[in-house]
């Protein structure tokens, strides 16, 4: 019998990770053989999410990443003044400010479904939403979509985790992030010649940034812009399937749209892992010691649903009075996102539960993505009755 | 709809910006928001609760969809159970009994009128204008039943006879009763300067009213008599308002009586880098008056003057404890003691098993802080010992909870948020252990013989967690450049209590506390 985590890492695992998830929380932080220590109980992982001797900086890249691979004060730096041009301080309103554009976009994509019985709701509703999304706050014209998919599709198969294929991994990661570097580079320049009401823009004016910084901000918000929240609604629209009580609560009381895509970030979360952190020396967590410069590997769907943290932890329920989950990670590198996947998510998938008549899935389990870290389904054909009209 | 949120908790995560930008706002890190929203923002606001990824945002009941929870512990008391106090602690306990499965007869007795409301926002928000003082009411979380007799403050305790006495003569019988009458602001000493127009104090939303109104209309100069946590709030308000403040001392730097001489060096720094004029190792010795009985000016220690309209006495707050003379409990200037389970006890040193105290006033043993007494006037040890009490008041003794709650205290002051997080002035040692005091962005620790007991966070709130387990865990003060804490020296917390024992069997042998005449000075 393998470990537990090697089986969630295996395309078999893809479907329902979580049996396995329940196995491995049994050693909460489990040493693989490739050294990396998984870390799969809620507190230990809160624990090492606010550690400060965990690091999330890449050593093996020759150039210096996005902040997600910073540790502060860089990281700090960096995600300030991004957010700059995304949230509080200085942009508080503008997430808020972009819910009308969310709806137009998500009334568009429903009513297309009309005339017919059967959709891919990945294809036609969970992707085009948040690419037209973010492409609108970065200023990235949505029309270049067709290359830069394809390119965010390869990038997040070298994420891993695992130590062994890291080389080969790293070799792929470079050869397409120079693609997406030099096509946020030319864009980068023309906005400093043109500049719009968008966040390359707003980097680019404000001159604290340097250009390369303001590239790779740029792939780094527009890849885990979208490759996330496509994997939010999608994993959305699925549970609501397998479930009709909840399904029919959700259509008759839209409100319950905001528990239900808290309890969605619980329960089936878009990225399931964290698996790019370093322990910088030797530290104690769960009553095993990780010694300095092992790799460590969160699995943040596991802690959500650990059973010393939530009651009834694998039940999707409406009605957890205080849930607090890892769907966004924790620390200071809290998911940056967070408060635009959430507006998605909610926006469209209150559209596609009040508009579509009588939705079945036609395939379940759906066939997945590769990806075991940004976990979803590749499609999710639906058949129904019916678009209700706006 | 009522809204407060935990900031013991809170760690600036900014959801609720993002999602209520109408009502939450926020700088790098300290939040400010409208307590009293009005009902156009309801679905703003539920989205933004439900986001908070430590689940910090309280509010009504009613405008949750969920009923609130209710967890009964399984054992039954079903006596008369009355709490004196009705603010956050006061409170709290109530709805913590009711949600318990305490079923049996509550009462509340409250001395200033009204439903509880939130203070640490008088300091802030409702002083800048942005809140309106009478807005400031706590979010009912969830129904209770109960009594309320406020307006009516307590004048006595009968432990013998189960009896709390009230101004009005009425007696208020109790089979359990929870002392959590919280604190007052200490006055000005001399009475008569302290009754000039212009001289405030500021602990309640009365006082707060009064001082908005002064700051609003423009005064001169602020004077500020003391540079503890609202003091140093206080002359962050003026700044931003953009009104001249002077600060006077008696310490060597703003807040060293919480934080020590290191932290200390670097508010004194962020307070004069804001225009305030801090004038440090100074004491004010008199106020005075022009003859129409308004502040004029102040003298000093140096034998200065400064010129202002408005003069705010913040020298810190004096325990509301006197109604409890001659009640046999240990209770002092230095608060009510206590078990860790918040069980009162007595002068000879005896627990009372119906007697609890929570709060501002409780003087509880801390085994993390060798044992030593604490009070803590923190928002979050008062709700944190109120559920504790509460659940002790209706639990037999196989299943009381200890209150070790490692302390977590915050304040916003010159657009930082300071939070800490243990006993600060437990400590020999401090160490900054990232960020810089510099850019006002750090953490430092703060340790005693080596231990780590401490730490605070300038704008760096969201390390607090991992300094918390590491006090928690007794782990050793991280290496780098340590300093003495310089710390004041502690309180010998017996120094203002002289007890004399009488009789010589032990069934009569007895304590009795000798009051000073003429109270105690601090």
């Amino acid at each position: 019998m393998t470990c537990p985590f090697q089986r969630v890492l295996a395309p078999s695992g893809r479907p329902d990770p979580y049996p396995l998830y329940a196995e491995l929380r049994a050693t909460p932080v489990a040493r693989q053989d490739d050294g990396t220590y998984v870390v799969s109980t809620y507190q230990e992982i809160v624990s090492l999410l606010h550690d400060p001797r965990v690091s999330s900086r890449r050593r093996d890249l020759d150039r210096t990443p996005a902040f997600i691979g910073l540790d502060p004060p860089e990281h700090d730096r960096l995600r300030r003044l991004a957010m700059r041009h995304f949230g509080p301080p200085r942009s508080p309103g503008r997430i808020d400010a972009l819910r009308p554009q969310m709806q137009a976009v998500t009334t568009g994509l429903v009513d297309a479904l009309a005339g017919r019985n059967r959709a891919d709701l990945v294809e036609e509703v969970a992707y085009p939403l948040p690419v037209a999304m973010i492409c609108r706050l970065l200023g990235v014209p949505a029309e270049d979509e067709g290359r830069f998919h394809a390119w965010a599709d390869e990038l997040i198969e070298t994420l891993g985790p695992g130590e062994e294929d890291r080389a080969e991994r790293e070799q792929a990661r470079r050869e397409v992030t120079g693609r997406f570097d030099r096509y946020l580079g030319d864009l980068v320049d023309a906005r400093r010649h043109d500049p719009g009401d968008d966040m390359l823009s707003g980097m680019i004016a404000d001159g604290e940034m340097t250009r390369d910084e303001i590239v790779r901000t740029g792939v780094l918000l527009l890849i885990a812009g979208h490759e996330t929240t496509i994997n939010l609604i999608a994993n959305g629209m699925l549970t609501f399937l397998r479930n009709p009580g909840v399904l029919a609560r959700v259509q008759a009381d839209p409100g319950l749209i905001v528990p239900a895509v808290e309890e969605l970030l619980r329960f089936e979360p878009p990225v399931q892992l964290i698996s790019s952190r370093v322990a910088l020396e030797d530290l104690t967590v769960g009553g095993v010691t990780i010694p300095a410069g092992s790799p460590i590997t969160l699995a943040l769907a596991a802690g959500s649903r650990d059973p010393a943290h939530v009651p009834d932890p694998d039940r999707f329920s409406l009605d957890r009075p205080r849930n607090e989950h890892l769907g966004f990670g924790g620390g200071v590198h809290y998911c940056f996102g967070a408060p635009l996947a959430r507006l998605e998510a909610q926006i469209v998938l209150t559209e596609l539960v009040g508009r579509l008549r009588g939705p079945r899935l036609v395939d379940d389990p759906p066939p997945y993505r590769p990806s075991p870290i940004l976990r979803g389904p590749r499609h999710l054909v639906v058949d129904y009755d019916d678009v209700t009209p706006r | 709809m009522r809204v407060v949120v935990d900031l013991t908790r809170c760690q600036g995560y900014g959801q609720c910006v993002f999602l209520a930008p109408e009502v939450f706002g926020m700088g790098e890190e300290v939040l400010r928001y409208d307590l009293d929203p009005p009902d156009d923002q309801r679905d703003h606001i539920l989205r933004a609760a439900a986001a908070c990824p430590v689940q910090a945002i309280h509010l009504d009941w009613t405008a949750m969809r969920a009923v609130p929870e209710s967890r009964p512990c399984g054992v039954r008391f079903e006596g008369r159970i009355v709490i004196v106090g009705g603010s956050l602690a006061g409170a709290r306990a109530a709805a913590a009994l009711r949600r318990d499965g305490f079923t049996g007869p509550l009462t509340v007795v409250g001395e200033e009128d009204g439903e509880p409301y939130d203070r640490p926002p008088l300091s802030k928000q409702v002083l800048t204008g942005h809140v309106a003082p009478e807005h400031t009411k706590l979010p009912r979380v969830r129904p209770v039943e109960a009594e309320w007799l406020t307006g009516t403050p307590a004048t006595g305790l009968d432990v013998a006879a189960k009896k709390v006495l009230l101004a009005d003569g009425r007696e208020v019988p109790f089979d359990r009763v929870l002392l959590a009458t919280g604190t007052r602001a200490r006055p000005w000493p001399d009475a008569a300067e302290a009754a000039l127009t212009g001289v405030h104090t500021l602990r309640s939303a009365k006082d707060a009213a009064g001082l908005r109104a002064a700051l609003a209309a423009g005064p001169r100069r602020v004077l500020i008599l003391g540079a503890g946590f609202t003091g140093s709030e206080i002359a962050s308000v003026c700044r931003e308002l953009d009104l001249p403040v002077t600060v006077v001392e008696r310490g060597p730097a703003p807040l060293v009586s919480a934080l020590g001489g290191v932290i200390g060096d670097v508010a004194a720094e962020l307070q004069r880098e804001h225009g305030v004029d801090l004038r440090c190792d100074t004491t004010v010795t008199a106020l005075e008056g022009d003859a129409g009985g308004r502040f004029r000016r102040a003298h000093l220690s140096d034998g200065g003057t400064v010129e202002a309209d408005v003069a705010v006495v913040a020298l810190g707050s004096i325990r509301n404890v006197e109604w409890l003379r001659g009640s046999g409990l240990a209770a002092g200037v230095w608060g009510v003691a206590c078990d860790a389970g918040c069980r009162a006890v007595d002068l000879n040193g005896l627990v009372l098993d119906d007697v609890f105290v929570a709060g501002d006033i409780a003087r509880f043993p801390h085994p993390l802080y060798q044992y030593q007494f604490m009070t803590l006037e923190h928002w979050g040890n008062a709700v944190a010992q109120a559920e504790i009490a509460a659940h002790n008041m209706i639990s037999d003794q196989a299943h009381r909870w200890p209150h070790l709650a490692v302390p977590v205290f915050w304040s916003s002051q010159f657009g930082v948020n300071i939070k800490s997080v243990g006993v600060p002035t437990f400590a020999d040692q401090v160490v900054v252990t990232q960020g810089s005091t510099a850019e006002r962005r750090f953490v430092a620790a703060y340790g005693y013989q080596g231990r780590m007991t401490a730490a605070v966070t300038f704008d760096q709130g969201m390390w607090l967690e991992y300094y918390q387990s590491r006090i928690e865990q007794a782990a050793p003060l991280p290496p780098g450049d340590v300093q003495s804490a310089r710390v004041p020296e502690r309180l010998s917390p017996s120094a203002e209590a002289t007890v004399v024992v009488t009789g010589h069997d032990p069934a009569e042998r007895r304590v009795s506390l000798l009051h000073t005449p003429g109270g105690v000075t601090s």
